[in-house]
């Protein structure tokens, strides 16, 4: 089984959003380094350089963990870099899907698909896909739901 | 009490034509809340008081209540329901007017909730319990008491696609609960044995610093917590009193209720999963109780309480022997004691040493059993025809002891069968048989209907 990867846009659009979310952090650090002086200012200047990046680690970690296959019957979902997921989805459980792009997926062309099936439980979100290949797998999702649909 | 309607009325006539509700209707609504108010006019009327202080938060509660009941009327007057065209159509609202149709195909469940004021004016509510989204379109609330359980068996009749005459089919008693029983068994749960433990701790240990027993902080908060555990356990014994089970040809009926008199249904092909619960201080007297899942998902939040409760009580209080039976009547075949080989690898120990001594997960061509918990265990069992989806999880210790969790989700927002901290290979195995075998067993047309 071959997982398919996220788009790569993804990853930039989470170092984007973490860059500008290290930002006030690099001037704090700057501020600190010009104030302190010394030692003091050079582990401020380490101390922030540590924090972001095992941060950009941890966000790239869990870029590459994301993975999803549209198999026969059902679509797999894989994600967590802790916590390793994996969902299976029978195609004939699906209830609805919807597709969600917030302000930062438009402004990367990006969109999220999201599953719905009857159990409150079931978690199976694909993030980072290209808003055309979103609407694609939604659409071929929602044919093969339908046709294997089955009652409660 | 709510009896099938032998020696009642002729029988409704379930015409396309609009009705009414009962006329008393508005009177159960604030029923409760005028009670209130006569109860306190009454006591106030006894004693002699100075004019202009007392009776002005009476004329202010009556005012309430008059107003409540005008609205109360006015909601009477502009809500109508009929049969018609296989639908349950309800409209109600004079602004902003609202029509709801349940499809009788959809329904899962028919329920008749009689509350105190209802039942002193001779009324119930019916409930229709459907697939979609919400209760409260489904509630005609409410039709006179002798009507409700025809209108039920006549509701349920159209939802199996018979005649809307059939009559329903006649129930069994399976099994009754001892009141008495009933009240130890809630007075051995934790939630009222935990806060007296705290009072008595904090009592004895506050003791040793201070004389007064008054002045002990946290005792008033430790006893404020018993009364709210009480309270709670007088609820769950005014809800489950005089608990009875009985089989009717498509499902189970449960009546149960001290002050508000409930009779519900569940039919079998609706059930999503069975919980049979062993509490840690139920344990020695060979108690457990059984819940079940009915389908009825994204219930709305604004929803009453009972709406969200999704999980009923199936048997609220039962000997093993006895839960037993009942397990094998509502899912015939399932094994609900794990087999010696369902247990989970020795070495989980190290990650879940607390629960350890009651994982297993086992399985066969109709049923996923999966059993969990610390202290109380918790065993639930999924028709495999029921399986929404299969999770698999694997944290940072279980990778190192070459463990994984497999969840299989259940519709509703209650329970999954979690088969805890399995072995690496056989978690795998089981994620992917449990996708296959499910395909199957829904494609198994159609579903295995239970035979009495």
């Amino acid at each position: 089984m071959t997982l398919q990867p996220i788009s790569a846009k993804f990853w930039l659009a989470r170092q984007t959003v973490l860059g500008v979310g290290a930002l006030p952090l690099v001037l704090l650090a700057i501020v600190l380094d010009i104030a302190l002086g010394g030692v003091a200012g050079v582990v401020a200047v380490v101390a922030v350089a540590v924090a972001i990046a095992s941060a950009w680690l941890i966000e790239r970690g869990r870029y590459r963990s994301w993975g999803y296959a549209e198999r026969d019957a059902d679509l797999i979902v894989q994600r967590g870099l802790m916590i390793h997921k994996l969902s299976v989805v029978p195609y004939g459980r699906m209830q609805f899907i919807d597709v969600v792009a917030g302000p930062v997926d438009r402004l990367f062309g990006l969109a999220t698909v999201q599953l719905h099936t009857a159990a409150a439980a079931t978690d199976a979100r694909i993030p980072g896909l290209l808003r055309a290949d979103a609407d694609q797998l939604r659409d071929r999702l929602a044919a093969v739901g339908e046709s294997r649909a089955t009652g409660l | 009490m709510i009896q099938a309607p032998e020696l009642g009325p002729p029988p409704l006539q379930l015409g396309e034509e609009w009705r009414r509700l009962h006329p008393l209707s508005p009177l159960v609504r604030v029923g409760a809340g005028l009670a209130a108010v006569l109860v306190f006019f009454a006591t106030s009327l006894g004693r002699p008081t100075s004019p202009g202080t007392s009776s002005f938060p009476i004329l202010l509660w009556l005012a309430t209540a008059a107003i409540g009941l005008i609205f109360g009327v006015v909601s009477w007057i502009v809500t109508r329901w009929r049969i018609h065209g296989g639908d349950l159509q309800i409209e109600m609202g004079l602004i902003r007017r609202q029509s709801f149709r349940v499809p009788l195909a959809r329904i899962q469940a028919v329920d008749v909730v009689a509350p105190l004021t209802a039942r002193l004016l001779g009324l119930a509510e019916v409930r229709v319990v459907s697939a979609g989204r919400g209760l409260e379109r489904g509630r005609l609330a409410y039709v006179s008491a002798a009507e409700a359980p025809m209108l039920r068996a006549q509701l349920l009749a159209l939802a199996h696609g018979l005649d809307a005459e059939t009559p329903e089919p006649q129930a069994q008693q399976l099994l009754a609960v001892a009141n008495v029983r009933l009240g130890v068994g809630l007075v051995l749960r934790p939630h009222l044995l935990v806060p007296m433990a705290l009072v008595v701790v904090l009592a004895v240990t506050g003791l040793g610093v201070s004389a007064h027993t008054a002045d002990i902080v946290g005792v008033d908060f430790g006893l404020a917590l018993v009364l709210i555990a009480l309270a709670t356990i007088g609820r769950a014994f005014n809800d489950d009193y005089a608990f009875t089970i009985s089989e009717a040809g498509d499902g189970v009926r449960l009546d149960r209720g001290l002050l508000q008199r409930r009779h519900e249904t569940i039919p079998y092909g609706r059930i999503q999963a069975i919980r049979w619960v062993q509490p840690l201080l139920w344990r020695p007297f060979g108690w457990c109780r059984l819940e079940v899942d009915v389908a009825r998902q994204h219930v709305a939040r604004h929803g009453d309480r009972d709406a969200k409760q999704v999980a009923r009580r199936l048997m609220p209080i039962a000997s093993v022997d006895e839960a037993a039976w009942l397990i094998s009547r509502v899912m015939p075949g399932v094994r609900a004691v794990p087999p010696l080989a369902a247990m989970c690898p020795p070495r989980a120990r190290l990650k879940a040493p607390f629960s350890y001594h009651f994982l297993a997960a086992w399985y066969d061509d109709r049923y996923m059993c999966a059993r969990t918990g610390r202290f109380q265990a918790a065993t639930v069992m999924v028709p495999l025809d029921k399986i929404q989806s299969v999770r698999r999880e694997r944290g940072p210790v279980q990778r190192w002891l070459r463990l994984a969790t497999v969840h299989i989700d259940t519709a509703g927002h209650r329970w999954q069968a979690s088969a805890r901290c399995r072995d690496d290979g056989e978690a795998d195995s089981l994620m992917w048989t449990m996708a296959e075998l499910s395909r199957h067993a829904r494609l198994r047309e159609p579903v295995v209907a239970h035979s009495a």
